[in-house]
């Protein structure tokens, strides 16, 4: 007896949707034995990680606040994706888009306009489609490679952010601490819901999932995407303008990205600090697959890595473990989603020997 | 600026190079074979991790960067099951490696952010490193520094000259060739990505066993993907790797002193140098696009199924 493999011709629909949860489930089993191999108590653990942060109004209110930058940056990333376009530095966009909104707040500080918050949105999508536009255009112009130059400029946009607050923005009156003045009022994105950090970004978050969908699925711009990311040469013999393609991957994603930063700046942060998202740029690709590049599928992705960073931080509180677990999870979600995507592009069978 | 000081420069560059010679010549070998490993710098994290919690326990700092070593094999088998057992896309899956790596190795060295190693000490070899100029230049440096040119002649020997490199650039640029002729191209891939991971274990060792004898949480800032560029900016060449892998421990080098004189520029700033300087050199080798074509391993990224 031995086994064969088969490709299959068509991944029925239902594989496709099960090989994400098979990836969660798998994560899990395999967080409850770490767990227990460290001395936890898995049933506790499992319980902090995934339970107790969600338990409760509040807990659901912070993790849409989570999910937000995560479903933003993801929905913006798969757009790239599909097309072959490897955006991965959605976290520099990211911090961009929130020095660009961050340095229009505090250029009307004390003094709001009431046109003010638009226009941080405005500045903060085209901040961080800016910081997108070098790695497009030096792919487009050059064809330098688009992954290597959209890390590196990851590392150059927190270095200027860094520079920032440590420097011409820090706050006079901040004690020393590398931060700005907080945002005015009229600099705040209003709250959803008085005594949680649930702002209106979230609303927008959730509005741009059909949009994405609109722009990937049903326009001719995500059919050409879609035909060039599977097939390079096909999408070359129709003529299809690869440039174009690759400047909507990475204007998308940096957009999207740069919204998101401006978000996390105007919203649960109110200022700017060295430090603006923790990883959701790196943590937006795990979404954009685990969603299979959908962007139906990217906004419950975005709730499950949303609740694994909840979960960290509960956990830690509870239990002592330490947050950087959460990276572990992560990294862990991915491996086994690639692994169980095996099972929908082939089919498995056993076959007896003497029939071969 | 005197003599002295410029020796002292040179060393320093020479140290601020040797992880990023590691890890590109472990890359190129990996890639060359056909497969792209963007975790690097996963790798190089974990190793880094392992060869000082090793070192802490053992006092050993051989076993320390055999540690390290052996960490970066086991995230690179990683990778392989899924890429080449699995036929996962290798962009995604080494990506995955990487967020993978910064999760563990911040998860493993958290007991250990606050334990400074003493560090291993440049070769002393009496009489020879006290010659004026060419003393401290060839005698004055620590052992992985000797260890990484031993490794360069030795894969740049075994690329060029030996059989087996022959087998693996063919796995590279034409498996279904190499297969028809009898040549396992997943057991070829396989061992040439545990190569790669090695190397890049070996380098995060060297950071934390010798060039910052300490533990921080993504303590790489980067190198693993300048590794990367640097095998792009070689155009899979090991001496042009050797030669990049300098040059920018220079600017590195070049940033630390500007710093250390109070040039009236942010150190923010100053840092930025050897990233944008990765992106102006990508920029300045992709414009030679036939270049970059002619040397590329034809396969590289690509899938091999060999039932079909």
């Amino acid at each position: 007896m031995r086994l064969r493999l088969e490709p299959r011709t068509e991944t029925a629909r239902w594989v496709a949707l099960a090989t994400p949860l098979l990836a969660a489930g798998l994560t899990l089993v395999f967080g409850i034995i770490l767990f227990t191999a460290l001395g936890y108590d898995p049933g506790r653990a499992l319980n902090s990680f995934f339970v107790k942060p969600i338990e409760n109004v509040y807990g659901l209110t912070e993790l849409a606040v989570k999910a937000t930058p995560l479903l933003l940056c993801a929905l913006g990333l798969a757009v790239g994706f599909r097309g072959g376009v490897w955006n991965i530095g959605a976290e520099g966009q990211l911090t961009v888009g929130a020095i660009a909104a961050g340095g229009l707040a505090l250029a009307f500080n004390g003094d709001e306009p009431f046109w003010l918050l638009p226009a941080m949105v405005v500045a903060g999508a085209a901040g961080g489609a800016l910081w997108a536009a070098i790695p497009a255009f030096l792919r487009v112009r050059f064809n330098t490679n688009e992954i290597l130059t959209s890390l590196m400029l990851t590392y150059v946009a927190v270095q200027i952010l860094g520079y920032l607050v440590h420097g011409p923005w820090r706050n006079p009156q901040g004690f020393n601490f590398p931060q700005t003045r907080d945002f005015g009022e009229g600099a705040v994105i209003p709250l959803l819901m008085e005594g949680t950090r649930l702002h209106w970004g979230t609303v927008l978050a959730a509005l741009a999932v059909p949009a994405a969908w609109l722009l990937m699925d049903k326009s001719y711009l995500g059919f050409q995407i879609r035909v060039t990311g599977m097939a390079p040469r096909a999408a070359a013999y129709a003529g299809y303008p690869v440039g174009r393609i690759v400047w909507a991957g990475f204007i998308a994603g940096g957009a999207m990205a740069g919204l998101a930063g401006m978000m996390e700046a105007a919203g649960p942060i109110g200022k700017l600090q060295p430090v603006i998202s923790p990883g959701y740029g790196f943590a937006a690709i795990i979404v954009a697959f685990l969603g299979r590049l959908n962007a139906f599928g990217i906004l419950f992705a975005s709730l499950l890595v949303a609740l694994l960073y909840l979960g960290g931080e509960m956990a830690q509180i509870d239990l002592k473990v330490p947050p950087a677990v959460t990276g572990v999870f992560q990294g862990l979600l991915l491996f086994f989603l690639l692994g169980s995507d095996f099972l929908a592009r082939y089919r498995v069978k056993v076959e007896r020997r003497a029939a071969a | 600026m005197d003599l002295t000081e410029i020796i002292v420069i040179l060393v320093a560059t020479l140290r601020a190079g040797t992880p990023l010679v590691l890890a590109a010549l472990g890359e190129l070998v990996t890639e060359k074979s056909g497969v792209l490993n963007l975790g690097v710098e996963g790798m190089m994290l974990v190793g880094a991790v392992a060869a000082i919690i090793t070192t802490l326990g053992t006092g050993s700092y051989a076993l320390g960067a055999l540690a390290g070593t052996l960490a970066g094999v086991a995230m690179a088998l990683v990778f392989a099951l899924l890429t080449l057992s699995l036929r996962a896309n290798q962009v995604a899956a080494g990506l995955a490696l990487t967020i993978f790596g910064l999760g563990v190795s911040a998860f493993l060295g958290l007991g250990f952010r606050d334990r400074p190693l003493a560090g291993l000490k440049p070769l002393a070899v009496s009489g020879l490193s006290d010659i004026p100029i060419v003393g401290p230049l060839l005698f004055g440096h620590d052992i992985f520094v000797y260890l990484s040119l031993a490794i360069f002649a030795a894969v740049s020997w075994f690329l060029a000259r030996s059989r087996g490199g022959l087998v693996l650039r063919a796995v590279g640029e034409a498996p279904e060739a190499a297969h028809a002729l009898g040549h396992n191209v997943l057991a070829v891939r396989y061992a040439a990505t545990a190569f790669g991971g090695a190397m890049a274990g070996l380098a995060g060792a060297y950071l934390t066993l010798v060039y910052t004898p300490m533990w921080a949480d993504q303590m790489t800032a980067g190198r693993g993907w300048i590794a990367l560029a640097l095998v792009v900016f070689a155009t899979w060449k090991p001496g042009r790797v050797l030669l990049g892998a300098y040059l920018f421990g220079g600017v590195t080098i070049a940033q630390l002193h500007l710093q250390a004189q109070g040039v009236a520029v942010s150190s923010h700033i100053l840092a930025t140098l050897p990233y944008v300087a990765t992106i102006l050199v990508l920029v300045l080798i992709a414009r030679d696009a036939t270049r970059i074509k002619l040397n590329a391993p034809a396969a590289l990224g690509k899938p091999f199924d060999p039932g079909r």
